[in-house]
């Protein structure tokens, strides 16, 4: 059998190193079956999170060989053995243990989204009636499995923490699955201007190449709340109007 | 599985699926299948170059849920320790031998909610138990054991992995798909041996994130339900939803009428005895003669 080296990050917020592991892999064996292996029989306090290992919780999300990946899909014969795999945890939020990472900072941001706000039924018996057309949209943003590598590649979050100040690709996503839902009446165009920080967004789409999902975050979700936002707030005709008419009438069907 | 014992499983000893088939029926079929199973579809094609729409994949039974769990009062969720509720799949109850798909997820929404709206009810009637510090002493010092026990990276005493390991092979082999009593007999024989590892497991590191230490404290609770499995599918002589006896192939009338129920005795051991399911009440009979 065939033998691989892993150099794993071990450490915690104090700092860490690079630890080498060789262990066997066989055909079809993916890197986080090769951190188990290591975890079971060489290094039994190994912090990593896993659970479902069929990129469906989001929950193995690492940096391989400097990429940003989710440690259950990535096929070991998609790397060079030759050299050591380097696996590191994902840097835009703080460090725990080894491979783990604390990610909680995206679920309190995303309470922060105003919630989704459906029209009154249209039926008597509580019922909507939408078209397939409409709704066909928003299923690519539903895609997404919050694994975080979006957020995790993104230089807003990982190079300048402005944590306080964007929410992140991950949840402009969110957001235009709920801005472009065909029955939602809120409008979030104000937060996302302001709050949400859409403006830093600077549409490199390093989110759209790491999403495991292949969500096409930048063309379809991020650039498209841009359009909304400058439609609004930007649009020199809109202004000129608006002075010459102090009270418009509030602008809500942006569907 | 009795294909496969026999010699005719596919190359790593599963079965062939074949959906393909459907192309002769329906134009587009590749496009169809693309939309109707797209994680199934993404997850052959990246993890194993396999493009479902074309060619047959391989599969095996693995565990799928676990229908027995901690008993419960139907109405609050309650188990017998008084104030303990338990709702989804750890609860036993409501998906009798075999929980169709879809059932999980509206068992934990209206359980789950049951179970909280009882547990805060009984908080408010009852207000907080008295705690028993010497239980809670030694529930520590169990848990910290294992740290104790002088294993190092790469020597000392056993880990907890390879024990988990051994009772997931062994609990697959001999009380998995396909039962007999022959069988079951030796798992009982072999977990026997694995509570004496259990026993002695040894961890090292640190308290924060540490799987090893976690994997010590599970490998109790793994060892306790295995158990418990293994003694009721022995127990129970028939075959019925997803308890499939090789030896008892039909299903028995008068098995239909009791749950099997596991406890501890008073030396610790485990006790399975019979009980009658309880009567259906009247309210709910209604519901079921309406729905007919």
């Amino acid at each position: 059998m065939n033998t691989a080296t892993f150099s794993i990050f071990r450490g915690d917020s104090n700092g860490g190193k690079f630890e080498d592991y060789t262990t066997e892999v066989s055909e079809g064996m993916v890197v986080l079956d090769a951190v188990h292996g290591i975890q079971s029989a060489q290094a039994n306090d190994l912090a990593c999170r896993w659970n479902c290992k069929a990129g469906k919780c989001g929950s193995c999300s690492a940096e391989i060989n400097g990429m940003p990946k989710l440690m259950c899909m990535t096929r070991l014969n998609s790397l060079p053995l030759d050299k050591p795999v380097t696996i590191e945890p994902i840097k835009a939020f703080p460090h725990v243990r080894d491979l783990v990472t604390d990610v909680s900072w995206n679920f309190a941001a995303k309470m922060k989204i105003k919630k989704f706000k459906p029209r009154p039924p249209d039926a008597p018996d509580g019922s909507w009636r939408m078209a397939q057309g409409d709704i066909d949209r928003v299923q690519e943003y539903r895609k997404c499995i919050e694994c975080f590598l979006c957020q995790d590649v993104c230089h807003v979050l990982r190079e300048h923490n402005k944590h306080d100040e964007f929410i992140g690709p991950r949840l402009l996503v969110y957001t235009a699955a709920l801005e472009m839902h065909p029955l939602d009446t809120e409008d979030r165009l104000q937060d996302l201007k302001n709050a949400h920080g859409i403006g830093y967004c600077n549409i490199t789409k390093c989110c759209t190449k790491v999403c495991p999902e292949d969500i096409t975050i930048t063309d379809n979700a991020i650039i498209p709340l841009k359009e909304r936002v400058v439609d609004e707030f930007y649009d020199p005709l809109k202004r000129l109007l608006r002075l010459l008419r102090p009270k418009p009438k509030p602008e809500n069907d942006h569907v | 599985m009795r294909e496969i014992k026999e010699g005719r499983g596919s190359p790593h000893g599963g079965v062939f699926l074949d959906i393909a088939w459907i192309k002769e029926k329906i134009a587009d079929a590749a496009a169809h299948i693309q939309r109707k199973l797209p994680s199934m579809y993404h997850q052959f094609k990246q993890l194993a170059d396999i493009d479902i729409t074309q060619e047959p994949m391989e599969v095996g039974p693995t565990t799928h849920y676990a229908m027995g769990g901690i008993r419960v009062d139907a109405d609050t969720q309650m188990s017998n320790v008084p104030g303990l509720f338990a709702a989804g799949e750890c609860a036993a109850g409501i998906n009798g031998a075999n929980r169709l798909g879809g059932n999980s997820l509206s068992d934990i929404i209206v359980f789950g909610k049951r179970a909280g709206e009882f547990a805060a009810k009984y908080v408010k009637e009852h207000g907080a138990g008295q705690v028993n510090n010497d239980q809670i002493d030694e529930a520590v010092r169990r848990s910290l054991e294992p740290f104790e026990r002088g294993a190092t990276k790469g020597g000392g005493a056993e880990g907890p992995y390879q024990v988990q390991a051994e009772l997931q092979e062994m609990m697959q082999d001999l009380v998995g798909i396909v039962r007999t009593e022959d069988e079951m007999q030796r798992a009982l024989d072999g977990l026997g041996k694995l509570w004496e590892r259990t026993r002695k497991v040894a961890v090292y590191g640190h308290r924060e994130y540490n799987p090893g230490w976690h994997t010590a404290i599970d490998l109790h609770n793994l060892m306790t339900v295995s158990e418990a499995i293994t003694r009721s599918a022995i127990e129970r002589k028939e075959s019925r939803g997803a308890h499939f006896r090789e030896d008892y192939e039909n299903k028995d009338a008068a098995f239909g009428k009791v749950n099997t129920v596991v406890s501890k005795a008073a030396d610790g051991s485990m006790q399975v005895r019979r009980e009658p399911i309880p009567v259906m009440p009247e309210h709910l009979k209604q519901v079921i003669e309406e729905m007919k």
